[in-house]
């Protein structure tokens, strides 16, 4: 025999008893009888008593976070009670509680969140599908990964001295450098609106690439997580039938991840509506009546095409700033204000949310798992 | 314990002729003296083997002897695996694709690969199979749908399939999946077909349909199949070379090797003294 077989011999000269216990008809001695009735043994009663316990302050802890929840919604609709009322998401800013409303910043924030998912899905998108997928495993993408997380904890009133910083200050260049005269040479079709058009240096774009770095360390671990739970097998499969790298991820990898990947840009754009530090840092206003643009509804995002290229350079205020403002006003009257601007971001806040939940169910039922 | 004779191979399935005389066939794969490692870890030692043209070649050995990082060599999807590096030569129609110059995106074209778990795509069955030749540009929807009957039928799957091409790939069962998988190998038009233990997460009635597929299939492509199922290889392939910790011990007509082989270690596996 070879030295390969040390075990092939044995296994078969055992052939007559299976782990050790004759089958041969030897009869062991009896066991006493057991019982299966609750009750009887003392140690297992006090497991099962642990156990409940146990049970019981899990539950509690959750109804608890539930229960301070509801209290604190029906406190706000309980105090809003006064002002919320139609023309509340109508009317701008005003020195009076009874007519103050939150439209501009309604649109102000509604500014905001376009530009800054319009930035932050591709560059978030790309950094996850270079991290996850092409960039070979180095020192440095082993740094940047690890890092990933901490920037996401970073809190927000620091990008906002960054975003002053860089983007405002680079916003008051071009400002001095292009003015009105400029622009119109660049952009001859929209000449007479234009020549009008000022650029601020506390405008939307600035407010919305803050934003951007607000969110965009949330929305790459979203994106990668995504991408890290597509089985690797579909990646080799695809590449053994002679696709590209490319190919591979822009047919295969992207389209099994996108569920994950949409709602975690979704979740992180609605974490953005609420920001108020970084914006108040960047100088955004606190009292106006003016909303972006000048675009005071939806339909004159379509009577007013001039106004969209105007809208993303004007200054702006978002809810939260407004709820901020309010809530510090002196007349008591204000504190109903505030709580109803508080429900509208809330109605918002759950409008993006169900949308997350829309898009993830359509994303996934177009792949055929 | 069994013993070698000729009485003790299965009878070969329909297409697959083990007394053909293989040596007159020209070769579609030729390794030569081929070194494999991982890291510093070298898994494969002065591989050479011949694969003759339309004609099943069968890898077989224990766990972890090398044959299928050997069958990944051949379209170099171990080139996926950091750290990996391979010395030699492997000719595939008489070209070197060890080359620097060799495009991987080619060469996987002309050398299809079916893995041990069937991978379809969460895709309709239709875009499963018609996945290799889009990606390769083939746009026309009339073209694309006759492939991919042509291509079912190759796989003996299109009577099952045609009334629910739009239908998941995901819903079809294991077998039935495998045999997609094989469809959309075929589909890139390939020379040669490596197959990854194809049948070893199947039921005997799935294997045997992949086996008789593979009889059929081997009348025009190339077949390279790593099996753990000795009885599979013998069913199969034309040629047999078996495999231990990274050699390779024997090659030779599979009928010879199951019946008279020249080494102990192959006669000790084949015999399941070890393994």
């Amino acid at each position: 025999m070879s030295e390969q077989n040390p075990s092939g011999k044995t296994a078969r000269t055992n052939a007559g008893s299976i782990n050790g216990v004759s089958i041969n008809g030897e009869s062991a001695t009896r066991r006493p009888a057991v019982s299966f009735i609750s009750g009887g043994d003392r140690h297992i009663r006090s497991r099962l008593m642990l156990s409940r316990v146990f049970a019981w302050l899990c539950r509690f802890s959750t109804y608890a976070a539930l229960a301070v929840l509801v209290v604190l919604l029906a406190a706000i609709f309980y105090s809003s009670i006064g002002r919320l009322s139609p023309d509340f998401v109508t009317n701008t800013n005003s020195t009076s509680p009874l007519k103050a409303g939150i439209l501009a910043g309604l649109w102000g924030s509604f500014w905001l969140i376009l530009f800054t998912a319009m930035f932050s899905v591709p560059v978030g998108v790309g950094s996850a599908v270079y991290l996850e997928e092409i960039a070979k495993d180095s020192m440095l993408v082993r740094i940047i990964k690890v890092n990933l997380a901490n920037l996401a904890g970073v809190p927000s009133i620091v990008y906002g001295i960054l975003g002053y910083t860089v983007f405002r200050t680079s916003a008051a260049a071009i400002a001095t450098l292009f003015d009105g005269k400029h622009l119109i040479g660049v952009l001859g079709l929209f000449k007479v609106r234009l020549s009008k058009l000022p650029i601020y240096e506390d405008n939307i774009l600035v407010g919305a690439l803050t934003l951007t770095l607000v969110i965009l360390p949330t929305v790459i671990a979203a994106s990668q997580e995504a991408l890290r739970s597509v089985p690797s097998s579909i990646r080799v499969a695809s590449l053994a039938l002679g696709a590209t790298r490319w190919q591979t991820i822009w047919r295969q990898v992207i389209p099994a991840a996108l569920p994950g990947i949409s709602t975690g840009v979704i979740l992180s754009t609605s974490r953005a509506i609420g920001e108020a530090a970084p914006l108040i840092m960047l100088g955004a206003l606190t009292y106006t009546s003016m909303c972006p643009g000048g675009i005071e509804s939806p339909l004159e995002l379509l009577t007013k095409p001039a106004q969209l290229l105007q809208a993303p350079l004007d200054q702006f205020t978002a809810m939260p700033i407004e709820i901020y403002d309010w809530s510090k006003q002196p007349d008591a009257r204000f504190t109903s204000v505030a709580a109803s601007g508080i429900v509208v971001l809330l109605v918002v806040l759950l409008s993006i949310n169900s949308v997350a939940m829309v898009v993830r169910h359509f994303a996934s039922r177009r792949l055929k798992w | 314990m069994p013993t070698l004779s000729s009485g003790n191979v299965p009878p070969s399935v329909a297409g697959v002729d083990r007394d053909l005389d293989m040596s007159a066939h020209p070769a579609a794969i030729e390794a030569r003296h081929l070194d494999f490692y991982y890291g510093e870890h070298q898994v494969l030692f002065d591989v050479s083997l011949t694969v003759p043209e339309r004609s099943v070649t069968a890898l077989i050995g224990p766990s972890g002897c090398g044959k299928s990082t050997f069958l990944r060599t051949l379209n170099r999807m171990n080139d996926l695996i950091e750290g990996s590096r391979c010395q030699g030569e492997i000719l595939v129609e008489g070209q070197n694709i060890m080359e620097p110059a060799v495009d991987v995106v080619l060469l996987r074209k002309h050398v299809g690969m079916v893995f041990q778990k069937s991978t379809p795509f969460p895709k309709s069955i239709f875009d499963n199979v018609a996945y290799g030749p889009r990606v390769a540009g083939e746009k026309n929807r009339a073209v694309l749908a006759d492939l991919v009957e042509s291509c079912l039928r190759k796989a003996a799957l299109w009577e099952e399939v045609k009334d629910r091409l739009t239908t998941s790939a995901m819903s079809l069962s294991g077998g039935q999946q495998q045999r997609l998988c094989i469809a959309r190998t075929l589909a890139t038009d390939p020379r040669i077909i490596l197959m990854d233990e194809p049948a070893s997460a199947l039921d005997p009635a799935s294997t045997d349909r992949i086996e008789n597929l593979i009889g059929e299939l081997c009348a025009n492509y190339t077949i390279v199949i790593v099996t753990h199922n000795m009885q599979q290889a013998s069913r199969v392939s034309h040629q047999t070379a078996f495999f231990y910790k990274g050699k390779l011990i024997e090659s030779g007509p599979t009928m010879k090797i199951f019946t008279h082989p020249s080494e102990k270690k192959t006669e000790d596996y084949i015999t399941g003294r070890f393994g």
